[in-house]
């Protein structure tokens, strides 16, 4: 999957959970919590919206790899190969 | 009777949301004119059925992502405490926040995220581990009180008090001793609901054979027809700014009314069906608390649902207490907004406040056929009376036998 497909599927999970928010300019390289008002509940939905949506599954160890969109998609790249 | 009940407590702000209005005045305006809240609605497993829904804008005071992350209950609970500190002239910046305490009657909590989550369970084939992280703090008791302390930066007491369909009355009762025992400076009190998000209550009540239909959504509930058939199940809050009356007074703030007494008993009798006896015993103590007789009150406002046996008990203990009074007026609320569980007291007690200040006494719905044996003297029914008000008593009774009855006063200098 290329990088900007990927990175619409994780924006799209984005914009549903920080719902009150503008997510049409992020910047890739920032930590998302420092762009948008995000708390440690907000990144356990993205978690279950990766498992419901795509099947994907983000053991707890990783999750200082969702930091920025960047390294979402470094992170998650191999993972949506694999289970598509 | 301890000193502290001797603390005068009054109502200076009042937030509200009904099937048929989003606030006082709204709400006022419709149960003088007649106009229902009742209509008809989708619920899962029980095809159309007939139920109050409430349509406040939810973005008023709370943002989309914490409404998403909270509940229904949570969001009429905030969306109705800022109606009611914005009505009493405070703003959120000038509470003494650690002072300020949340006090909400609700009937249950919880069963619309459980009955969603099983739900998306089946959907999602039984796999577990996409139950929802959000299940636990949506689903304890105090989460309608709890957002409401989220959202507004209150930090001090905030919890529910369950005492099903007599819950509303009892978070107000609360609320007012937690002020006479100087607990807190300002309290907001009253009752919420959500019930119509699940289906487990019209299910339930249709096992019973006690829930309300009609084609006409707008005459389901039916309390004290010949023809009623049962409740109809509503959603809605009303939350009350309650002051010690010196502290009130101090700041010039406006007088809806005095809570002038109240009690609350149990019947010890059955899961469901009512006992006269103990309702009569429970006005008797409320008006002794006030230091009133019968003919002293001139609105009584009935629990009355709709149910063929629960109108018929409470009429009989209305004519018990009530019966040789020639002042004393009746009228009941959930024929215009069903039955609003956790808020019905609340809710019910708000319609009839402003008779202090418009002198008229609301109807009820009006009734087609009066049940002979629900039928009283001076019960309204049709167009309102024009009278001076100066005390109000409400009922309130719930499963389990919970009785409450709060007698408000017209406040006088």
């Amino acid at each position: 999957m290329d990088y900007q497909t990927l990175r619409k599927r994780i924006i799209d999970i984005i914009a549903d959970i920080a719902i009150d928010e503008d997510v049409s300019n992020l910047d890739d390289n920032i930590r998302l919590r420092e762009q948008l008002d995000l708390d440690s509940m907000d990144f356990l939905d993205v978690v279950m919206e990766l498992k419901k949506r795509y099947k994907i599954e983000v053991p707890t160890e990783d999750y200082m790899k969702l930091a920025t969109l960047k390294s979402c998609i470094e992170y998650l790249g191999p993972k949506f190969a694999f289970s598509s | 009777m301890s000193s502290n009940q001797n603390i005068r407590v009054v109502i200076t702000g009042v937030g509200l949301t009904a099937p048929n209005a989003n606030n006082l005045k709204e709400f006022r305006d419709a149960l003088l004119a007649q106009k229902s809240g009742i209509t008809q609605m989708e619920v899962r497993y029980m095809g159309k059925v007939a139920v109050g829904n409430c349509n406040f804008d939810e973005t008023l005071y709370q943002k989309k992502k914490m409404r998403r992350r909270g509940t229904r209950a949570g969001s009429i609970s905030i969306y109705c405490a800022h109606e009611a500190l914005l009505d009493s002239g405070l703003s959120l910046d000038s509470l003494v926040k650690n002072r300020t305490g949340i006090y909400l009657g609700i009937t249950e909590h919880g069963n619309v995220e459980t009955e969603n989550e099983i739900y998306e369970l089946h959907e999602n084939k039984l796999d577990v581990s996409l139950w929802s992280h959000h299940h636990n703090p949506r689903t304890v008791a105090n989460t309608p009180a709890g957002e409401v302390s989220l959202n507004t930066g209150i930090t001090g007491p905030a919890y529910t008090i369950g005492a099903a369909c007599a819950a509303g009355n009892i978070g107000i009762i609360h609320g007012m001793q937690m002020l006479q025992l100087n607990e807190v400076d300002l309290a907001l009190a009253g009752g919420v609901s959500e019930s119509t998000g699940t289906f487990g209550i019209f299910a339930g009540f249709k096992s019973q054979g006690a829930l309300g239909a009609h084609e006409d959504p707008t005459r389901a509930s039916r309390p004290l027809d010949i023809n009623r058939n049962g409740i109809v199940v509503s959603e809605g809050g009303a939350v009350f700014v309650l002051e010690r009356l010196e502290d009130a007074l101090k700041r010039g703030a406006k007088i809806y009314g005095e809570i002038a007494g109240y009690h609350i008993n149990s019947d010890a009798v059955d899961f469901v069906l009512p006992d006269t006896q103990r309702q009569i015993e429970c006005m008797n103590a409320a008006m002794a608390k006030a230091n009133i007789k019968a003919d002293d009150v001139d609105i009584v406002n009935l629990h009355a649902t709709g149910t063929t046996s629960g109108d018929i008990n409470e009429c009989e203990a209305i004519k018990g207490v009530f019966g040789q009074s020639e002042s004393t007026y009746i009228n009941c609320t959930k024929g215009f907004i069903g039955h609003a569980m956790g808020a019905a007291g609340a809710l019910e007690l708000a319609g009839n406040l402003p008779s202090f200040t418009d002198n008229k006494i609301h109807s009820c719905k009006h009734i087609e056929n009066v049940d002979p044996q629900c039928d009283m003297k001076n019960l309204v029914n049709g167009d309102p009376v024009e009278k001076e008000v100066k005390f109000i008593l409400s009922n309130s009774f719930g499963m389990l036998g919970i009785n409450s009855v709060l007698i408000i006063k017209k406040y006088y200098k």
